[in-house]
């Protein structure tokens, strides 16, 4: 039993449209098109599965490549490592001047810690943990320099870059090592690999428009009489535009799908070397997914590059029919 | 009120072609008139500037009391749903049914459902087919299709009738049974304008004629 039934309509009332019946009408019209779009998506299973697949490949790339910058990320310096500065001062300084050096450097507010291994410090600790420790034996004198361990509280890269300069202003310091220089390092190189997979995922989503658009304007021209008679009795561009936009956008949808299994498959292989590699710097390192968030954003972002796609395709199409 | 009114109209094409020089005529409102001429004499182009296909060169058209030259692009569709317009070819969609064919105007302009089937069916029974709602278009005989193609044309009731050569492929028996079928809507106070170049036919038809020659209108 329909809803008006309960209050009969006759004559001349019952063709008045209020806004709540056009946008019920507007609404059925949208989900008509939609699965109309789908079905005729389905009844070229070969042809779509092609399309859809090529889609799947272009999104799961830059999909995967960010994946692995957010894994790689939780290796950045800020993690668990303290950025350590070692202090080398030059061989002979006067214990006295090194002494001082290491009290002033506990008194400032931007170091953490401030550890002065002495150069006979040095030589024991090398007897005991190297088995070379009787080569110090062959020289008459400690040949080993007084060092300061120190702990900066700012460990930005270049708040650490500052430091170590700023304490060559003391003439006893020889050199002063980075000890995370490697973690600077790999810093660097997500930097450019996170670059890279930006300019390789625009790339990439360029590639799903252009397919879209293609594969748009096949179907277009398969239904271009039918174009052309309902713009003769009075269809509207959106009109014209509505099924092969749907269409676009059941591409770039599905293409997304298909990209997150093919991203997770990905993941999987990925996953037990990246862990062998990790472990040799962190401890506890996880594989982290697309999560929820990722998923959702491939999600949208398919589908409109489908809807792009398409519009671009049937925008092109319009241009044409209209009037001179 | 004139349902159609050209005032100097003239079209020339992009290419340099004259189509149309300086046409000037009236149709009154409920009038059914012919238009003819040989092949090229501009009668297509003609009902292009009427359906807004292409617009003219100079000069101005007006259908009732709208100038089409004051329609931008966005009121097109809106004017195009005001006319009922049949093709030589009739232009069916073969991969629907004559009832989707014939419903196409009505969903485009937004009509319910259950007001188009009421709509279809009375518009197939004004042209004598209504068993053949469910049928292909092309299982129909050519005759046949011309009248779904005019049923897809009144479906909507439009004011204005035009009609490109809609007996272009048939024999003169089936012609005849056309031209009377667009005599009935006349009657029925649609106005109508057939471009065609079969002169024994429209010399059997009392109505007015209208003979286009290289482009200038003669008025007979």
């Amino acid at each position: 039993m329909s809803k008006s039934a309960a209050k009969p309509v006759r004559g001349a009332s019952g063709h008045r449209i209020t806004r709540a019946d056009r946008f019920k009408r507007w609404l059925g019209r949208h989900r008509f098109e939609a699965s109309e779009a789908l079905r005729r998506l389905i009844k070229t299973p070969i042809a779509a599965l092609m399309t859809v697949s090529m889609l799947a490949v272009a999104l799961a790339v830059p999909g995967f490549l960010f994946t692995l910058v957010l894994n790689l990320e939780q290796l950045s310096p800020a993690a668990d490592l303290k950025p350590q500065l070692a202090v080398y001062l030059k061989p002979g300084a006067d214990e006295r001047r090194v002494d001082i050096i290491s009290r002033e450097l506990l008194l400032r507010d931007d170091l953490v810690s401030v550890e002065l291994i002495s150069p006979d410090t040095g030589a024991d600790d090398f007897r005991q943990r190297s088995e070379l420790g009787d080569l110090l034996d062959l020289f008459e004198t400690n040949p080993l320099p007084a060092v300061i361990l120190i702990v900066p509280r700012e460990q930005s890269t270049q708040a650490l870059q500052a430091m170590q300069q700023s304490l060559f202003a003391y003439d006893e310091v020889d050199s002063v090592e980075l000890d995370i220089e490697w973690l600077v390092r790999l810093g660097a190189i997500l930097n450019s690999f996170e670059r890279i997979s930006l300019i390789l995922s625009l790339l990439l989503a360029l590639t799903v428009l252009l397919v879209v658009a293609n594969t748009v304007r096949a179907l277009i021209s398969s239904r271009l009489e039918e174009i052309e008679v309902s713009l003769l009795i009075g269809a509207t561009s959106g009109w014209v535009r509505r099924p092969f936009l749907y269409a676009g956008l059941w591409y770039g949808l599905c293409g997304a799908l298909f990209a997150l299994v093919l991203i997770y498959l990905a993941l999987v292989l990925v996953e037990s070397p990246l862990r062998d590699l990790t472990s040799l710097y962190l401890g506890n390192f996880e594989l982290r997914g697309l999560g929820i968030q990722g998923v959702v954003t491939l999600l949208v972002l398919g589908s409109l590059l489908g809807w792009g796609g398409a519009n671009l395709a049937v925008s092109r199409l319009l241009t044409q029919f209209d009037a001179r | 009120m004139a349902a159609i009114r050209f005032s100097a109209v003239s079209k020339r094409y992009a290419n340099g072609y004259d189509a149309l020089r300086g046409v000037d005529f009236e149709l009154e409102s409920g009038e059914m008139v012919f238009l003819t001429g040989h092949s090229g004499a501009g009668k297509s182009t003609l009902l292009k500037l009427l359906t807004l296909v292409e617009r003219p060169s100079r000069g101005e058209v007006w259908v009732g009391d709208q100038s089409l030259a004051e329609l931008d692009k966005r009121q097109i569709p809106h004017y195009r749903r005001s006319l009922g317009v049949v093709y030589q070819n009739h232009r069916l969609l073969a991969d629907r049914s004559v009832f989707q064919n014939i419903a196409l105007p009505l969903q485009i302009a937004g009509y319910s459902d259950e007001d188009i089937g009421r709509r279809v069916r009375a518009a197939l029974d004004r042209v004598g087919l209504l068993e053949a709602e469910s049928a292909s278009p092309m299982a129909l005989s050519g005759g046949e299709q011309q009248r779904i193609g005019i049923a897809r044309a009144i479906v909507h009731k439009p004011r204005l009738l035009i009609a490109d050569e809609p007996t272009g492929n048939l024999d003169p028996r089936l012609s005849l049974d056309i031209m009377q079928l667009f005599e009935q809507f006349n009657r029925a106070g649609t106005t109508v304008l057939i471009a065609t170049h079969d002169v024994a036919l429209i010399k059997r038809m009392k109505h007015r004629v209208l003979i286009l020659d290289k482009g200038r209108m003669r008025h007979v």
